[in-house]
């Protein structure tokens, strides 16, 4: 046998006596590997526990700070096995997506010590200050103010669209320092604790209704100074590398993003007749052409990962991915709320209203959000174009 | 599977690559066009490929192939697209040889397959009968008459009809025209009396004939398989031509799209090189990520091919990577001679022979309309 098979043997049996049966394809249980372990209760503890134990958390990271060590292929046989048995992922977060990777590759030893282990035992959770009111695709623009007192910087200013900011124990942030040059060349990458009096958090309501999104205001907020990642007025560099790590994970990769339907079913519920055929043939068109531009997606997802476990660098492809993915999903709601007419329309009328309907209609709105955060549809183009077209600058 | 090529698979298509860039190049299908060759390829060109064995890349070794996949051959006809390369490979081998793999007895198998792999036999599959692609549209007739078969009807679009030493000819032994049921193949010797051949001009001087059959007799020897069975080993069939046919596809949308970048980076007007405005770059990039998806469905397709898929499984996957390439490549090269501008729109400049390809694969084997059609079907919507 090989060592391959071996191991995927062996996950299956330590899955399969350590995964809670209570949490296996439960989408409660889904939802909480959002949460920290202080977020958590039951069976959802005991998986995230066990999980961290075994190093699988983070399965690829390094032994010596809590991550599994695994390979490549193994990671990938791992969530295979995972997939098997419908298992939710321990953790999920910015600490693991973000982060994580970003220290592993340009924080210091102290750094690495300090911040990787609360991320591979799910205790510690992570939130991006990146976005400001006057920085967003022209990110560089940012205005958030951290001075050099000695043995700390001071932060002041506002950072806007921070994800699980009420939720979340530290940020990262980038910051500004220095604003007589190239804006690019004056912004530094700190690390600070939320707790921070100077810290206040604002939640903010989309245009979907609650959402996870906050502006955060700093009042002379202390970041330590071997917080800081990289080198002063040089954390464009490193943040630049964290959204890579970034517009992995975000789009939704054509996928449902958490609705319990897609378009084919909600064409059947709406537009079929009474056999289950849709009655359009101008709308079974669009739904054939969505599900073909689908399917040509998540292949294509699945081939670039498969060219990075053999050895090819995904690079600025994470764009194309970025782009695409999350034109398509928002493309996948834009035609279920017009599939459901009128009955998608309603604003949380649960009298009125199917829970399926309201959840859909919320989720095209929310959509709109997918080609406009982490790098809009435009500053994706704008990359693809010079980054891997090498075209030339305006 | 890994959506990748293994080592052997990138050397053959590197090698492949430097063929047809070197013996085979765009200006070889031009000299053809314009001196209204009448093979329509160049049989030295033919000989060469024949000597480095790629006719019998996907054949198996049991009928004296290489036995290399069809990933393998998959590689040869993308690079063989980047060239737009004229020759009998695909009607020869995706087509012919293939329809004999899935649905020849025995010894037609080993009579015939390793006469294609040596390159002493060419194939031309003969299936439309009009601009609708369809096997089950197929009036033509085949009526029995004593230890022979008498055809009679009409083919149209024939790729390499021709050229090719044997002709398969789909016909009817019983049911009627829309039926899958009562369909067979017959092989035909094109010098056989009662078959006329009109080769056409197409625009994209790929190699097209009619071919009209009035009383030709043929030996009951002549029957591909089983009578009135051809429906299942013909769908594989043109679901494998389907998927190599993609894969050229993928080859000519990459050098077209290639080409274009190279051009917009240079083209200078308002002083500067037009490819660094936006209002091009953000559509260069859109037609960068609609490739990405390009690849993906031919190697999936092509491995699909590999692991035995077959049916209506194989059907689906055809159906999904023809509609998508076939969508590609008409944006990748309609955006090309836009770009391309003025020059773009002159024969001398290569990008218009992209164009013409594009819509020409296109309606070969089902177009964009077809496929998206199956594909629903056969996800049930």
């Amino acid at each position: 046998m090989s060592d391959l098979n071996k191991f995927r043997e062996d996950t299956r049996a330590w899955l399969d006596a350590n995964c809670p049966a209570s949490i296996r394809a439960n989408k409660e249980a889904a939802a909480e590997s959002q949460f920290t372990k202080k977020r958590r209760s039951g069976d959802s503890v005991v998986w995230l526990e066990r999980m961290a134990e075994k190093g699988w958390v983070a399965p690829t990271w390094p032994r010596e700070y809590g991550g599994g060590g695994l390979s490549a292929e193994e990671a990938g046989i791992l969530r295979e096995e995972m997939r098997r048995i419908k298992a939710p992922p321990p953790y999920m977060g910015m600490g693991l997506t973000m982060i994580g990777p970003t220290l592993l590759e340009f924080g210091t030893e102290d750094q690495k010590q300090r911040h990787i282990p609360g991320i591979t035992s799910g205790e510690v959770h992570w939130c991006q200050g990146y976005s400001e009111p006057n920085a967003g695709s022209d990110l560089a623009n940012l205005q958030t103010r951290a001075e050099d007192q000695g043995d700390h910087f001071l932060v002041n200013g506002s950072k806007i669209w921070t994800s699980g900011a009420m939720y979340a124990d530290w940020m990262f942030c980038l910051t500004r320092t220095d604003s007589s040059v190239q804006k690019q060349k004056g912004i530094t990458f700190l690390l600070f604790p939320m707790d921070d009096p100077g810290v206040t958090v604002k939640p903010i309501r989309l245009i979907s209704g609650e959402s996870p999104f906050c502006q955060v205001f700093f009042d002379n907020v202390k970041a330590r100074k071997d917080d800081l990642v990289g080198k002063v007025n040089e954390g464009w560099t490193v943040g630049k590398r964290l959204l890579q790590h970034e517009r992995n994970s975000i789009g939704g990769g054509g996928t449902r993003m958490g609705l319990s339907v897609g378009v084919v079913d909600v064409a059947r519920q709406y537009r079929a007749d009474d056999e289950g055929r849709i009655e359009d043939p101008l709308l079974r068109q669009q739904l054939i052409q969505h599900q073909i531009n689908s399917q040509a997606f998540a292949l294509t997802n699945k081939r670039i990962m498969d060219e990075a476990m053999n050895g090819q660098t995904p690079g600025f492809t994470t764009s194309m991915l970025k782009y695409y993915g999350s034109e398509l999903t928002k493309a996948s709601s834009e035609m279920m709320v017009s599939m459901m007419g009128p009955q998608g329309l309603g604003r949380e009328d649960p009298e009125h209203y199917s829970n399926q309907e309201l959840e859909i209609t919320r989720a095209w709105l929310f959509h709109k959000a997918l080609t406009i955060a982490g790098g809009c549809s435009e500053v994706q183009l704008d990359i693809i174009s010079k980054r891997i077209l090498e075209l030339p600058p305006y | 599977m890994p959506l990748v090529l293994n080592e052997e698979q990138v050397l053959l298509k590197d090698s492949a690559r430097d063929f047809f860039a070197n013996k085979m190049p765009v200006k070889q299908l031009r000299t053809l066009r314009d001196n209204n060759d009448a093979t329509g390829y160049s049989t030295e060109s033919w000989q060469e490929i024949v000597a480095l064995g790629w006719p019998g890349v996907a054949i198996p070794e049991a009928f004296g192939g290489l036995e290399f996949g069809y990933t393998g051959l998959g590689v040869v006809m993308e690079e063989s697209g980047r060239t737009l390369a004229a020759s009998p490979l695909f009607a020869t081998c995706a087509l012919g040889a293939n329809l004999i793999l899935f649905g020849g007895s025995e010894d037609q198998k080993s009579d015939l397959l390793p006469r294609v792999a040596q390159g002493e036999l060419t194939l031309a599959l003969a299936i439309e009968e009009s601009s609708t692609h369809g096997p089950e549209r197929t009036r033509a007739q085949a009526t029995e008459d004593g230890d022979s078969f008498v055809l009679d009807g009409s083919k149209k679009y024939v790729l390499d009809g021709h050229s090719a030493d044997q002709i398969l000819v789909l016909a009817r032994t019983s049911g009627s025209a829309g039926r899958s049921d009562g369909l067979t193949l017959f092989l035909v010797d094109p010098a056989a009396s009662g078959v006329q051949i009109g080769r056409l001009q197409t625009m994209d001087a790929r190699n097209w004939a009619n071919i009209d059959l009035s009383g030709v007799r043929v030996p009951k020897s002549a029957v591909l398989g089983t009578v009135g069975q051809a429906a299942a080993p013909l769908q594989d069939a043109l679901s494998a031509a389907q998927i190599l046919l993609s894969a050229e596809m993928l080859g000519s949308t990459l050098e077209c799209f290639e080409r274009t970048i190279e051009y917009i980076k240079t083209r200078v007007q308002f002083d500067r090189a037009i490819g660094s405005l936006q209002a091009i770059q953000h559509r260069a990039a859109h037609m960068y990520s609609e490739i990405e998806l390009a690849k993906s469905v031919v190697i999936n397709a092509l491995q699909a091919l590999d692991q035995d898929t077959r049916g209506d499984e194989l059907a689906k996957i055809a159906s999904l990577t023809k509609a998508k390439l076939a969508e590609v490549f008409n944006l990748v090269s309609s955006e090309g001679v836009q770009m391309h501008g003025g020059i773009g729109m002159t024969d001398e400049e290569e990008i218009g022979f992209f164009l013409k390809r594009a819509r020409a694969t296109e309606h070969t084997l089902g177009d964009v309309r077809y496929h998206q059609n199956r594909y629903g079907a056969l996800i049930g919507v």
